[in-house]
């Protein structure tokens, strides 16, 4: 009986007497981990969300940034015809250069996967060139190839009887240069993305596919693409996010001419903004791109979410 | 160097309970082992002693003194992991001298110890190697020396040996029970293996849905099991299960399976028994090896009868054979010459001498 | 060793397989001709900058074969290289990347720690943020950061616009969401059993990040300090937006607003220049190239 009630006061006593430890201990882990930290959500408070906030506040002011005018940006910048013509553009830049490398990346992919092991690593070396050289760098050699009277690429062509191309003279061809040489720099991102993936895929897969009769092409869209599929869908939409906010290729190869033909919104925000020295409706300009990089965003959190799932 | 106690312990994650209140006293140089299906809550109860999980409940004491709110590199302990948590980046040597280092002992007193603890687990040639280099067998005795060298007051296993294969688990076995006839060093090993418990343990700890179902030696478990629960687990192949009742007929007690089979129990059984309600739910439960072929000479207490057998298993020393005793499968061990068939007839005995009785709802043993 | 199987399943199976092994060898020469095309898609632009680089400005303006250097000089490099402008660039260039390397694996390595290890309230929630801010673009932010500078300097004095010390505080919001993210999938996959040994054996957190989880975890910090450098060396927008004075720029900007004056584009001085701006990534892709392509391919993998 005695026992009894002794033990009991001990477990109480002890019960209390944790709770408050493990409080304590929770704390200092909590704390030491809020400490490690807080330089990250110091820099993303102050550097990327605030001025996200800010931007939207700018693009209220006039351009003096002394009055608040609302809407009044936005409500200029739809009667504007070179407006449309970069919203346009942005959209034609955007989706045919990711749809291109997208493509060409899965290509490439394929071939550099047929190729003996032991070749790949040099084959993937020198496809992966482009995206390592600073694309500001390479786009100045881009210039120079399509230089009005100098071009190399005409040089080549005259040979063929074609040409001379106005590269980025013309409207139409200044707007295929910019994809080209976008599509230049960015396909081989999606090439070693989908190398990795394909890599992933076990080799007994295609082994049964194989002996339950698939062909070549069956064996790619009954195996690989499924396999595939959530590599495909994040690097797409990871690639749409960064070709609709580009801003080097354009800038240095026709900073948006000939007549603003080939502005997107990166490069049309600085030259209202920064050049025109019209901040509200540059940042009323680039917050135009928010919805479709939002869109884009969630999808690729949730596929992001799916892989780390699965994994 | 230290006893081990826990009282009334308990864990709960959220709403679930995975220790429901465990009692353990474990003394000086005493090797226990937890072992139990998973799920148990084993590895818990181990990992709480080591100050890995906080404890929702109750008190632990390593060599007298509370722990509760010690962290584990205070309680003095060493652990070995299942899959050896060997730090990649560091050769053998250095995997087994960073707890000294991070406690800044001499150097002298490092190599020392590292030294003669490679030499007591025979891996003095591995001591400059990386974990990637060495086998399996390697890596758990580098995990094994690891904890040596920190001379601890207790040393942890959690399942140390399941990664390995069959043939090295049996060796390192032995080498883990070598190493603490050595250092003496309190013990406590946590296994799903019933056979690593039995032969590793001082004493056994089985545990079943976060209770201790039973404590005691290999041998006690054997023969005494307390419960249903600690009767199927320990032994391999299982104990046999016959549902059962008592029945008095011609002045003797007599053990019925069905209308057509009935033994009469031996008196030092009858005497146990003779108590207890005759009732159906009861269990009889057999060990394989305490049904055998019939033997010419009639032994006091060994029951005849006649079987089929479905399957037999040649196992060299003895075979196996399966069959349905009045309608619930069971297993037999017979000698190799005794002329067991698939699907054949074979004249077979059982022991009631070593028979158990269980009470069918509850698990108990009686 | 297969021809051996082939033979003893009959002659029908063998020539099933001759002509499987043909359509294989033909797969093999078309990848090989495809990739050489793609290849040279790849390396022309480069190739071009070098042929051109070789070039003098007279060679370049008589507009002969421009794929062949006829009378090849390294005098753009040696004027490039002795110019004290265009080495104030790569200067800057270098001491703007190795700052921020370094301010970005101080920032990014312990948060991932805690991230990925000591789960706390909000921790989720702070991952996922991470690799959100890891999707906005240089091009959202450039107006409102260079605004906000602006007002700071009015407001404190201290005038941060139009000096290269301004990247040290812009360019981090570039790298460090990308590093936190690929350095929490890295951590996340060392065993947790390494970190409880550690625990064990007397480590406290500070030492578990720093002689276990850093060490066992090198390849993914390597990989890390690799794209922080090349997303600094290459970064081109906000340089361009927040430093005007020839003696602050940066290269991308240095040699695109120097070298580029009004109409006259000195092409050999051009490409001299964009060969040497892009020289170091290409140097550390030469030689670390895995290291390169896992951190490539590690953003879209979560663990």
């Amino acid at each position: 009986m005695a026992d009894v009630v002794v033990q009991q006061g001990t477990v109480a006593r002890t019960a209390t007497r944790r709770r408050s430890g493990l409080q304590k201990a929770l704390k200092r882990k909590s704390t030491a981990a809020f400490l490690m930290t807080l330089p990250l959500i110091l820099l993303i408070a102050c550097l990327v969300l605030y001025p996200a906030l800010y931007s939207v506040h700018l693009a209220t002011l006039n351009k003096s940034m002394a009055r608040f005018v609302g809407f009044g940006n936005f409500e200029f910048l739809f009667k504007r015809d070179t407006f449309w013509l970069v919203v346009r553009q942005s959209c034609i830049f955007a989706i045919s250069a990711v749809i291109l490398k997208a493509l060409i990346g899965f290509i490439v992919a394929h071939f550099v996967h047929n190729v003996p092991a032991n070749k790949q690593r040099k084959w993937r070396g020198m496809l992966l060139v482009p995206w390592v050289i600073p694309p500001a760098m390479s786009t100045l050699a881009w210039l120079w190839l399509f230089d009005p009277s100098y071009s190399a690429f005409n040089y080549t062509l005259s040979f063929f009887g074609i040409g001379p191309i106005p590269w980025t003279g013309d409207a139409m061809w200044a707007r295929f240069s910019v994809i080209l040489v976008n599509v230049w720099y960015g396909a081989p991102f999606f090439m070693i993305m989908y190398l990795a993936a394909l890599k992933s895929v076990p080799e007994q897969l295609y082994e049964a596919a194989a002996i339950d009769g698939a062909n070549w092409w069956q064996r790619i869209w009954y195996v690989t693409l499924p396999m595939m599929r959530n590599i495909i869908a994040i690097t797409t939409l990871f690639s749409l996010i960064v070709t609709f906010a580009n801003f080097d290729i354009v800038r240095i190869l026709t900073a948006g001419g000939p007549l603003d033909h080939t502005h997107i919104f990166a490069t049309w925000a600085f030259r209202v903004g920064i050049e025109g020295s019209d901040i509200p409706l540059g940042a009323s300009v680039s917050l135009f791109m928010v919805p479709i990089l939002a869109v884009a965003a969630v999808f690729i959190l949730r596929d992001v979410n799916k892989r780390g799932n699965e994994a | 160097m230290a006893d081990v106690t826990l009282r009334k312990v308990v864990k709960r994650y959220d709403d679930v309970e995975a220790v429901r209140g465990i009692d353990l006293d474990i003394a000086d140089h005493e090797f226990v082992v937890l072992v139990g299906p998973s799920g148990c809550g084993k590895s818990t109860t181990l990992r709480m002693i080591a100050g890995l999980e906080d404890i929702s409940d109750g008190d632990i004491m390593i060599g007298g003194d509370v722990v509760n709110d010690v962290p584990p590199k205070d309680r003095d302990i060493a652990m070995v992991f299942q899959n050896y948590a060997l730090y990649p980046h560091m050769t053998v040597a250095e995997n087994m001298s960073f707890g000294l280092r991070l406690k800044h002992y001499p150097k002298a007193e490092i190599n020392a110890r590292v030294t003669e603890a490679a030499r007591m687990l025979d891996i003095t040639d591995l001591i400059n190697r990386k974990p990637k280099q060495l086998s399996g067998g390697q890596r758990q005795r580098v995990a094994m020396g690891r904890a040596i060298v920190r001379n601890p007051k207790v040393f942890l296993f959690d399942e140390p040996l399941s990664n390995l294969d069959a043939k090295l688990r049996v060796q390192m076995r032995i080498e883990i029970k070598k190493v603490h006839q050595k250092v003496r060093t309190t013990t406590v090993y946590v296994t799903h293996d019933q056979v690593e418990a039995m032969t590793l343990a001082d004493r056994v700890v089985v545990m079943n849905h976060g209770r201790i179902e039973q404590i005691g030696t290999p041998n006690e478990l054997y023969h005494k099991p307390a419960t249903k629960f600690v009767a199927s687990f320990i032994g391999s192949p299982a104990m046999n299960f016959v549902p059962c009742r008592l029945e008095d007929s011609a002045g003797k007690l007599h053990l019925r399976l069905t209308d057509r089979l009935a033994f009469p129990l031996p008196p030092a059984r009858a005497a146990r028994y003779n108590a207890l309600p005759r009732t159906d739910k009861l269990l009889f439960g057999i060990r394989p090896e305490h049904m055998t072929e019939a033997s010419p000479h009639a032994e006091p207490g060994v029951e005849p009868f006649d079987a089929t057998l479905d399957v037999t298993e040649p196992m060299g020393m003895e075979t196996l054979v399966y069959f349905t005793l009045e309608g619930t499968a069971v297993c037999g061990r017979v000698n190799p010459n005794a002329g067991a068939q698939d699907g054949g007839p074979l004249r077979m005995a059982v022991d009631l001498n070593n028979m158990h009785l269980l009470n069918e709802a509850t698990g108990a043993v009686l | 060793m297969s021809t051996v199987t082939i033979d003893k399943a009959g002659p029908t199976r063998k020539v099933k397989y001759g002509s499987m092994s043909r359509d294989r060898a033909w797969a093999l020469r078309w990848s090989y001709f495809f990739l050489t095309l793609f290849a040279i898609f790849s390396l022309v632009p480069p190739i071009y900058m070098l042929i051109t680089s070789l070039k003098s400005s007279a060679e370049i303006s008589a507009a002969t074969n421009p794929w062949w250097v006829f009378h090849p000089t390294l005098s753009n490099y040696i004027e490039l290289l002795t110019s004290n402008q265009f080495l104030r660039f790569f200067w800057n260039s270098a001491w703007v990347s190795i700052i921020v390397v370094t301010i970005t694996m101080l920032i990014s390595v312990p948060a991932a720690f805690a991230l990925s290890r000591m789960k706390f309230w909000g921790s989720a929630t702070l991952a996922t943020g991470v690799f959100l801010t890891y999707l906005v673009p240089d091009s959202l932010l450039f107006i409102p950061l260079f605004k906000m500078f602006a007002v700071i300097g009015d407001w404190t004095g201290i005038q941060l616009i139009n000096k290269w010390y301004v990247l040290l505080f812009i360019y981090p919001t570039l790298t460090v969401p990308f590093c936190t993210w690929i350095m929490i999938g890295y951590f996340a996959s060392i065993p947790k059993e390494l970190d409880e040994a550690a625990i064990i054996d007397g480590a406290s957190w500070f030492q578990t990040l720093t002689r276990i989880f850093i060490p066992v975890a090198l390849p993914g910090l390597i990989a890390a300090t690799i794209f922080a450098f090349t997303v600094s060396w290459a970064q081109y927008l906000y340089p361009l937006v927040f430093t005007t004075s020839t003696d602050q720029l940066v290269l991308p900007v240095g040699i695109i607003t120097t070298l580029i004056k009004g109409d006259v584009f000195n092409w050999g001085q051009i490409m001299t220049g964009a060969l040497l701006g892009a020289a170091p990534p290409l140097i550390i892709y030469a030689f670390l190239m895995d290291y390169y392509i896992a951190g490539l391919t590690a953003g879209a993998t979560k663990g």
